[in-house]
């Protein structure tokens, strides 16, 4: 009985103390840097923690997910040494100091059969609020929109909402699916589908259409022209310490930006 | 005499198996006392009719209303009973009544091999196959309540067809000879005396279905679409109890995860009354 009770305890523990680490922690001598927040920056960030600890053997970076949201709010707690965000941060969460690792495009895509290669903003804005919902009204055949958005408590779909419906909601008669690579797989099987997913996520699976006459691309993004664009941040509670800075300064090296940019991400440094 | 050891080991083995069969119950506490913990704050700080009535879900901006999603559990729930409570009852029928040695050997365990595959390929082969099928031939998306209702329906198939043969077993020999001794044929002996002799384990057996359709989750998630309005007809896509929990639980915190496992609550309160209920109709039928 009481090694049941205690390990029916020490699950309780580990699911309610997962997702937050502390500050300033070491293992074997080797420092830890926590690292938590946004499911889009996490697999990027993973991937540049590993190149990291190969090159500086004296840290172990341990990365995890939780939603954007989630890590603003360890980064005020300071339960993390670095939170991630894949949307601006709100005006009662300025008082983090913020730096932008690198830039990603939301492509809106559909089925590449579709004949509907270019939509205006507003257009998009009706068909996700629930105003246009038949192709006909986009110069199409007469067939219903199967539009696809993210989750509610997605980065993807908060970065979406802010740079496309400020104000306007989400209709309730839109499909929701759970991840970039549903959306793809919905968008990429439907010809009559449209959704949004991260720009890295588009292959000839799907058609990215260009918005206010400009095709989502690298080149679009750094010159400015393609508008729907969220920052991947990272967070510090005021300056980052020493050991918090050695990875960020790693991140905006040549070398992390190249590892980003493999990704089809747009280097920060390119942007700004 | 017995020597001491052996009794002190006897009394030794009886504790240790009475302390596992315990702890299941001591689980089902905690996941109970876990889930109103976590859930039933919400209730009193947003009004419980505001969430079980409220129409709109939009946790980041404060509406909790799950309305359309329990609408939408019992429509799918529906819908698995329409498709597999017929096909599973004709199956038990045929085990039970006619089926051949040879026939029954083979049905048995590949019914026991259904029943065993994972949800997720259920969830896959619906929407590999069956979500396109509806795209094509009858309109829509194709993430809809029918193809909901059919991949569920498939999965309670194995809950129902064997307590259905179970309680048609149960049904005494002399039903059957007393019928056939009337002058009726096997179809008139099965549909008018076996048949309504085991209508209350096959009415439990329909429940119990339920229970598995309404709790089912990932295949659900993948073929259902997921929107949040309640569904206007068979072709278009709904959100269930279950799915808005796995969904949307890896982003939330705050009053979104409290939201969720409010769902969870009132999710948890719809299988415990569809549980009793099985158990009152089984228990009927046992002392009958």
């Amino acid at each position: 009985m009481a090694y049941r009770l205690l390990a029916a305890l020490l699950c309780i523990i580990l699911l309610t103390g997962c997702g937050k680490g502390r500050t300033g922690e070491e293992f074997e001598g080797r420092r830890i840097i926590n690292i938590a927040g946004s499911t889009s920056v996490m697999p990027f960030t993973e991937k540049l923690a590993e190149h990291f600890m190969l090159e500086k053997p004296t840290y172990i970076v341990n990365v995890q997910a939780g939603g954007s949201t989630a890590g603003i709010q360890a980064c005020m707690n300071k339960t993390v040494d670095i939170g991630m965000s894949s949307r601006e941060l709100k005006p009662d969460e300025k008082t983090l100091s913020e730096i932008t690792i690198c830039l990603d495009g939301i492509a809106i895509a559909v089925h590449p059969d579709n004949p509907v290669k270019a939509l205006s903003l507003a257009q998009v804005r009706d068909i996700f609020s629930g105003k246009i919902t038949n192709w006909k009204q986009l110069g199409w055949l007469d067939r219903r929109i199967d539009a696809v958005t993210r989750e509610e408590g997605s980065g993807t779909r908060g970065a979406f909402e802010e740079l496309v419906m400020p104000k306007d909601m989400i209709d309730d008669a839109i499909m929701v699916q759970d991840s970039n690579g549903s959306v793809k797989e919905v968008v990429a099987t439907d010809p009559y589908a449209i959704g949004y997913l991260s720009l890295g996520m588009v292959d000839e699976r799907v058609a990215a259409i260009a918005i206010e006459g400009v095709k989502p691309n690298v080149e679009a993004i750094k010159k400015k022209q393609y508008k729907i664009v969220r920052p991947f941040l990272y967070l510090t509670m005021g300056q980052p310490d020493k050991h918090a800075r050695a990875f960020i300064d790693y991140v905006l090296s040549k070398t992390g930006q190249l590892i980003l940019q493999k990704e089809g991400l747009i280097p920060a440094h390119e942007a700004r | 005499m017995r020597p001491v050891k052996a009794v002190i080991k006897e009394r030794i083995i009886k504790q240790i198996l009475t302390a596992f069969a315990f702890s299941s119950l001591l689980f089902l506490f905690l996941i109970f006392a876990f889930i109103l913990i976590e859930g039933l704050p919400l209730f009193y700080k947003v009004g419980v009719q505001n969430i079980i009535f409220g129409m709109k879900w939009a946790p980041t901006r404060g509406f909790f209303g799950i309305f359309p999603m329990i609408v939408s559990s019992f429509l799918v729930t529906f819908g698995a009973l329409v498709i597999g409570g017929p096909l599973g009852l004709g199956c038990a029928v045929y085990l039970a009544e006619y089926a051949g040695r040879r026939q029954r050997t083979v049905l048995k365990p590949a019914l026991e091999l259904l029943a065993g595959i994972p949800s997720v390929v259920y969830g896959f082969l619906g929407v590999l196959y069956i979500v396109p099928f509806i795209r094509i031939f009858f309109g829509g998306s194709g993430f809809s309540l029918l193809a909901t209702s059919i991949v569920l329906g498939i999965m309670i198939l194995p809950t129902v067809i064997s307590i259905s043969y179970d309680a048609l077993m149960s049904v005494p020999r002399s039903y059957r000879e007393g019928a056939l001794a009337m002058g009726s044929t096997k179809w008139q002996a099965t549909w008018r005396v076996v048949i309504p002799a085991a209508k209350s384990g096959i009415l439990a057996s329909c429940i119990l279905g339920m229970g598995r359709a309404v709790g089912e989750t990932m295949a659900v998630i993948m073929v259902a679409g997921n929107a949040l309005k309640i569904p206007g007809g068979l072709l278009d896509p709904l959100r269930t109890l279950t799915s808005n929990i796995a969904l949307e639980l890896a982003y939330a915190n705050g009053d979104h995860r409290m939201g969720l496992f409010s769902t969870g609550v009132v999710l948890l309160s719809i299988i415990m009354v569809l549980n009793y209920f099985a158990n009152v109709v089984i228990k009927r039928n046992m002392s009958k």
